[in-house]
């Protein structure tokens, strides 16, 4: 089943044309990656699935992207519903500085979706059970969300999307400011996530890419140049360009 | 040029600079030291809480140290509100555009407008063309006018401040621009927007030019009663009484001075137990 269907996609940031003519589609319920050198628009076409790319000034697009059958760049679709749907998990750590426990309830409390609470606290409570935060932090809920490790306020940034209750999560190099341990339990925990979500990740890493994900696109200045199963990518590719980037010739 | 050796010369800009900035200690530590040593003596409890006596020869200032109170107070309830709001707007709305660099440039040149112009500008707009006459509410205009660029500024500061990766989150996780700002652009601000608007209560506190034709009286008999009452304010009565009133004990000119002083310097202080306090709970 697809989840995500890009087509004939374009994006530009004032004049420089970031993403060319884009298509490909995003199956349910696996973990899709996006490989490929720094500026080659992986992380804009990640940006371009929950429209956070709008924020920027002199961002034009043309093309579909549909999510779930809808295209999410109509006119009078609902930006902050398309957003709650599909989750975003950011490069940094960037939980706010306020509790661990407000951290996960602001999306539900800020959104007014839920306000009792008795079912803020379940959805909490299983948000950080979904994460294997909560054995760690189940006393630390009322402390500041800074005082937590790198790794856990990840987790716990995975934890505030969960709660919204997306469909889909979108990870912009999540790993990358952690340490190798730290990093093969987030990878663990995609593994586990992918049951219930469509996950997308960019990562610089290829390592990580082929230990995690059942397709992988690979992308070059805007252009996507091959986009397979990982296996295929990775050890049988059908691009040149593909083939020197996972060998390490380049990039 | 004479060339000097590479030690000597470190040693002599050393000493220049470090002299250059002793001065700066100077003229406060004069002011205050002869403000204090002459109007000492005046500071009683009946000079602070009474009426002035003897064509103010005697008595207290306690209508001057209201007065100046409650211009404040208006001005900063008109000025801040609206100063926040703009700044909002500017760092989380505005497009870089035309509009948006005249709008800075008129900022930019509100603040430097001399204070007596905006005295003059007060007169002929509150005072008369509004027929609020010489007021509590005409001089607070005045002086909101007067300090919405530095608040504007502040704020704006401040609510830059605030890391972009906040609002990308919150953006991220549904939540609606306005509620971004609401929930968390806002709240992480607070501190830096009211470290500038208490400065800014310190700044317009001894502003005398502004309230000259549009708030304050040479003498007036009674309490402040409402907003649109004329009062007497500190900053002009220590005008008064140090040039108008022949025969003014030497000791109640400077003890106004003190109050006034006082008055100022603490409101800076709290501004600057605010930001250390801040600075050291600052979260990110």
């Amino acid at each position: 089943m697809e989840k995500i269907e890009i087509k004939n996609f374009n994006l530009w940031y004032t004049d420089f044309h970031a993403l060319k003519n884009i298509n490909m589609k995003v199956k349910e319920k696996q973990i899709t990656a996006m490989i490929g050198p720094s500026g080659c628009g992986k992380s804009t076409l990640l940006r371009a699935l929950n429209r956070i790319n709008d924020t920027i000034e002199g961002v034009r697009t043309e093309g579909e992207i549909n999510i779930g059958g809808k295209n999410i760049y109509a006119d009078g679709i609902d930006v902050d519903s398309l957003r709650r749907n599909v989750g975003m998990v950011f490069q940094r750590p960037n939980p706010f500085p306020i509790s661990v426990y407000n951290n996960v309830a602001f999306g539900l409390q800020v959104n007014r979706i839920e306000s009792k609470k008795s079912v803020i606290d379940q959805t909490v409570r299983e948000s950080l059970e979904a994460v294997l935060l909560w054995d760690d932090i189940k006393d630390k809920l009322k402390k500041s969300a800074l005082e937590l490790s790198l790794e856990q306020q990840q987790r716990l940034c995975i934890a505030r999307v969960i709660a919204v209750k997306p469909q889909v999560i979108l990870l912009d190099e999540p790993c990358s400011t952690l340490d190798p341990v730290a990093n093969q339990r987030i990878e663990e925990l995609m593994m586990q996530l992918k049951e219930k979500y469509t996950i997308v990740i960019v990562t610089h890493n290829m390592h990580q890419a082929a230990r995690i994900s059942d397709e992988t696109a690979f992308m070059l200045l805007g252009d996507l140049i091959e986009f397979d199963k990982t296996d295929k990518i990775f050890t049988n590719p059908s691009q040149k360009q593909t083939d020197d980037y996972v060998s390490g010739r380049f990039g | 040029m004479i060339k000097l050796n590479p030690k000597l010369s470190q040693k002599l800009s050393y000493v220049l600079l470090f002299c250059a900035t002793c001065l700066v200690i100077v003229p406060v530590t004069v002011i205050i030291f002869i403000i204090v040593k002459n109007g000492a003596s005046a500071i009683t409890w009946e000079f602070l809480t009474s009426m002035p006596k003897d064509g103010m020869r005697g008595g207290g200032i306690l209508p001057a140290i209201l007065g100046t109170l409650s211009i404040v107070v208006c001005a900063i309830s008109i000025a801040l509100p609206i100063g926040v709001c703009a700044a909002i707007y500017l760092n989380e709305y505005a497009k870089d555009n035309l509009l948006t660099r005249i709008i800075k440039l008129a900022i930019v040149n509100l603040a430097g407008v001399p204070s007596v112009v905006y005295g003059l500008f007060g007169l002929g707009i509150f005072v008369m063309l509004l027929k609020l006459g010489v007021s509590i509410i005409a001089g607070a205009l005045t002086l909101a006018i007067m300090e919405l660029p530095v608040i504007i500024t502040t704020a704006r500061g401040a609510l830059n401040s605030v890391p972009y990766s906040f609002r990308e989150v919150s953006l991220s996780l549904g939540v609606s621009r306005w509620q971004t700002i609401q929930y968390i652009v806002l709240p992480n601000a607070l501190p830096g927007i009211l470290t500038g608007a208490i400065l800014s209560i310190a700044r317009i506190s001894g502003e005398t030019a502004p309230i000259l034709f549009t708030a304050a009286a040479f003498y007036v008999p009674h309490l402040p009663r409402s907003v649109f009452d004329q009062v007497m304010a500190l900053p002009y009565h220590l005008y008064i009484i140090s040039t108008q009133i022949p025969g003014m004990p030497k000791n109640i000119i400077y003890g106004t001075a003190l109050v006034l002083l006082m008055l100022v310097l603490s409101m800076s202080l709290v501004a600057i137990i605010a930001r250390l306090y801040f600075r050291k709970h600052r979260k990110w």
